[in-house]
């Protein structure tokens, strides 16, 4: 028994204690939350912004070429790697940045865009076709019927699968340290490679990946159940 | 007669699939054109040409002399003054019903937000659904949904008023409330064209009945003679069926 505790405490004190290694994990932790966060609303923005174009040239024939670049744009960044694209990011387009949570940030984002474009169009789509010809034929323009009529319907259809796209994200972040961003799993690691002690400092940052996800899943399905209750009382 | 849509030579094809074959016909104010026939005969299509929600794969639609088949720009301003009213209502889940009346006239900045609201008030009386301005659509019955579509294509004041079966996903009991509505935009001179299968409506109401099949205006005539002396074999058949 007494040998099994000293083995604890003393695997607690060179994983989290000795020259304050915990900071590591605050660290990653930190650069783990500001990849998701950014990348989560730059893929948002994206994602929207894309799926809202080519809904529209669907509908109306106009923006062809942009329609067809952001076609392109979803072929290659669902069509390959996420670690091929941070390190294309990382050493080719991005090579002047010299700065690798940013970088993270921005490959992340365009990549989660990509997803998050085909949520929201799945999203837009699953809305009555009637609703679209009904905002036409009182004479409302393309965009306006898809904003003002269009949008506010398909957002209960996206925010869930949004919600799991987010999930998806949070631990898709750990191989930012592909390109040297010190995120969680990159602390994990270094803290084994010094200690030569695997079993603290792994299962910990599994813990924490695992608390996080959990977490966010939770507040997603308390926010679903909002929704839906705000949707019994109102519509439909 | 002031012409207000000139249909010609209008041709509607889906893929191989040819709905419409060479329609020709003039609609003149204040006219109430009925529209009957088979299901598929293309009479949707037809009244879906007429403001362009199908564009024709060749012929013009004329509205109020213009050409709007390639109206791109303009056609969202010409479909101000075409209200269309659909078998499945369509409202808006998400608006009140009031939201529902407003949305266009205040976004197309026709109305200020006042006058909106004061012309759907007036509208809403007319129909004696004043007390359902702020209740949204999932809490009317099918009967009060339709009337209450109708307001909100009436509140653009429109020139002319499309009708695509307003009443077949209704209820029996609730057909008589949406047919009185329109009877009396009829009586107060609206151009009107129906798509129904309600034989009395038409009979009463119509100026003008037409008979559809296979993409084609076989008959037209004024519903005296439309329902006791059919000229086409085909519409005897399908008078016989549905009389
Ligand atoms: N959007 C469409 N795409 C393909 N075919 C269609 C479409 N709309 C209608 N059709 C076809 O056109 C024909 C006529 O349809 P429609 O105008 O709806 O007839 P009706 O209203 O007289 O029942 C049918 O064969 C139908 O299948
Ligand atoms: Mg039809």
């Amino acid at each position: 028994m007494r040998e099994v505790t000293d083995w604890l405490v003393h695997q607690f004190n060179i994983t989290f204690v000795v020259s304050n290694r915990y900071r590591l994990f605050i660290e990653g932790f930190r650069n783990t939350i500001i990849i998701a966060l950014c990348a989560a609303v730059i893929g948002i923005f994206i994602g929207s912004v894309v799926a809202m174009v080519r809904v529209y040239c669907a509908q109306t024939g106009r923006l062809k070429i942009i329609d067809i670049l952001f076609g392109a744009y979803l072929a290659i960044f669902r069509g390959t790697p996420i670690v091929v694209q941070l390190l294309i990011m990382y050493y080719i387009i991005l090579q002047s940045l010299h700065n690798a949570l940013l970088v993270a940030v921005i490959a992340f984002g365009i990549n989660s865009g990509a997803y998050v474009a085909e949520i929201v169009r799945a999203g837009i789509l699953s809305v009555d076709i009637g609703q679209t010809e009904a905002g036409r034929s009182l004479g409302l323009p393309a965009f306006r019927t898809l904003i003002l009529i269009v949008l506010p319907q398909a957002i209960k259809n996206i925010l869930p699968a949004l919600g799991n796209e987010f999930v998806i994200l949070i631990k898709e972040t750990s191989v930012a340290s592909f390109i040297t961003v010190r995120d969680l799993a990159r602390a994990g690691a270094n803290v084994r490679a010094t200690t030569m002690e695997p079993y603290f400092s792994l299962i910990f940052v599994a813990l924490v990946y695992f608390c996080l996800v959990f977490g966010v899943t939770k507040l997603l399905r308390i926010l679903e159940r909002r929704l839906a209750k705000s949707d019994r009382n109102n519509s439909r | 007669m002031t012409e207000i849509i000139a249909v010609k030579n209008l041709w509607k094809n889906f893929g191989d699939n040819q709905v419409l074959k060479n329609i020709d016909y003039i609609i003149n104010q204040g006219e109430k054109i009925v529209v009957v026939g088979p299901s598929g005969s293309g009479k949707s299509t037809f009244l879906r040409c007429l403001n362009l929600l199908e564009t024709p794969t060749s012929g013009k639609i004329i509205f109020e002399g213009e050409d709007i088949t390639n109206a791109s720009k303009r056609l969202n301003k010409i479909r101000r003054k075409m209200g269309m009213v659909f078998q499945n209502f369509n409202l808006f889940p998400h608006l009140t019903v009031r939201g529902n009346i407003i949305l266009a006239p205040v976004n197309l900045k026709l109305m200020n937000r006042d006058e909106a609201n004061k012309r759907a008030d007036k509208l809403l009386a007319r129909i004696g659904l004043s007390d359902k301005a702020e209740t949204y659509p999932n809490m009317l019955s099918g009967g009060q949904k339709q009337r209450i579509a109708i307001l909100r294509s009436l509140a653009m004041n429109p020139d002319i008023m499309l009708f695509d079966e307003p009443t077949s996903s209704l209820d029996p009991e609730m057909i008589g409330e949406v047919l009185a509505l329109m009877k009396d935009l009829a009586s107060e001179g609206m151009t009107m064209v129906v798509v129904t299968h309600e034989m009395g409506f038409a009979r009463e109401v119509a100026t003008k009945v037409l008979f559809m099949d296979g993409g084609r205006i076989l008959e037209e005539a004024a519903p005296e003679e439309f329902f006791t002396a059919p000229k086409h074999p085909r519409l005897a058949d399908f008078l016989s069926k549905v009389l």
